[in-house]
């Protein structure tokens, strides 16, 4: 049986300039994955462990952050502080027996590239391969 | 602050596990400010709570609610507010506020999240660490501020022990030996001196050795 991920994306609102291009269809036109929703923050420092949750909890089978180079975030700390909740949340998928690979953390840089449209593509990928999420009742 | 840390998720799933309905009680005190039991923990514990159930095939309310502290009688008494709601509340608070909501909530179920750990205070961002043992009868004006009880891996009252190399423990290389750190602060008060009174053999009644410890204020009781 075919299975069509839901895959929550939460982008900063610098890394995330590429979903604007073109009347946001650069995206689509570039091959980004249609499994996923993308949901732009001001920063992803403020992405609470609880938002990476709650997107669990609304059937995402994957969840990725995508934030600033480490060193080079427009806040300074956001995109840091983002990894380490998306860290937290890894943990918390193990606890419960739940492969951790479900989330993930990118750093790029900011504007029109090709690495947010890979990240995607490999995060489809990768969700596709483990299957649904076993949140799904 | 008293500091706590929350229990695997596993233990607390076993707890809930026949529960169809569970009140999250977060706590304002202390577990608020060491981020271990605050409303935000709470908020990502019924999270994690409704996951886990999921995952086991279960569906189980959540809700979630908050004291100012679950370590005093008028506070606890707010608990009222969702009488009903809940079949066990599942306490963020350290081990007191538990505690306190069985001493004082004789039909409710309450189940500890939290392992409480130790009396500390926050070394820096997201680290803390113990400093007092509360054993009842301080001896921080001898030492130089620095507690030999809570500090020493050994609680020796007349340290160091001789096994410390470099400044450190031997117990674990990570722990600095508090015994040399009071030699050296003594030391920088001119108070070094000080280090060769013998302490007596310690009356460790005063540190719940005796059962547990009570303290009245006849000028508070009513």
């Amino acid at each position: 049986m075919s299975f069509e991920p839901k895959i929550t994306l939460f982008s900063c609102h610098y890394a995330s300039q590429q979903s604007c291009a073109e009347k946001g269809k650069e995206l689509s036109q570039l091959g980004f994955p249609t499994s996923i929703t993308l949901v732009r923050v001001p920063c992803t420092g403020k992405v609470q462990v609880t938002t990476l949750l709650q997107a669990f909890e609304d059937g995402a089978d994957g969840v990725y952050v995508v934030g600033c180079p480490v060193d080079g975030c427009h806040n300074v700390k956001g995109s840091v502080r983002a990894a380490k909740r998306v860290t937290a949340v890894k943990k918390a998928l193990e606890e419960l027996d739940v492969e951790s690979g479900r989330i993930e953390m990118f750093h790029l840089p900011r504007g029109l590239h090709p690495e947010f449209v890979a990240a995607g593509i490999a995060m489809d990928k990768k969700i596709r391969a483990l299957g649904p999420s076993p949140f799904q009742s | 602050m008293i500091v706590a840390e929350r229990k695997p998720m596993a233990e607390i799933i076993g707890m809930v596990k026949d529960c169809s309905k569970v009140l999250v009680l977060a706590c304002r005190g202390c577990v608020t400010v060491c981020s271990a039991g605050g409303e935000r923990e709470a908020a990502a514990l019924a999270s994690l709570i409704r996951l886990g159930m999921k995952k086991e095939g279960k569906t189980i309310q959540v809700i979630e609610g908050s004291l100012v502290r679950q370590c005093d009688k008028e506070y606890i008494d707010a608990i009222d507010e969702w009488d009903g709601q809940y079949d066990a509340i599942v306490s963020t608070a350290c081990g007191v506020g538990v505690n306190f909501i069985a001493n004082l909530r004789k039909a409710t179920i309450v189940y500890p999240a939290l392992n409480t750990t130790f009396f500390g205070g926050s070394a820096e961002q997201g680290i803390w660490t113990e400093q007092c043992a509360g054993c009842g009868n301080c001896v921080l004006h001898l030492t130089g501020g620095l507690c030999p009880v809570a500090r020493c891996a050994k609680s020796l009252m007349n340290g160091p022990c001789g096994g410390s190399v470099g400044g450190r423990c031997e117990i674990n290389k990570n722990t600095e030996c508090i015994w040399q750190s009071i030699h050296d602060r003594l030391g920088s008060f001119g108070n070094q001196s000080q280090m060769k009174a013998i302490a007596p053999i310690r009356d460790w009644s005063t540190a719940g050795h005796g059962g547990p410890r009570k303290t009245v204020r006849d000028d508070l009781t009513l």
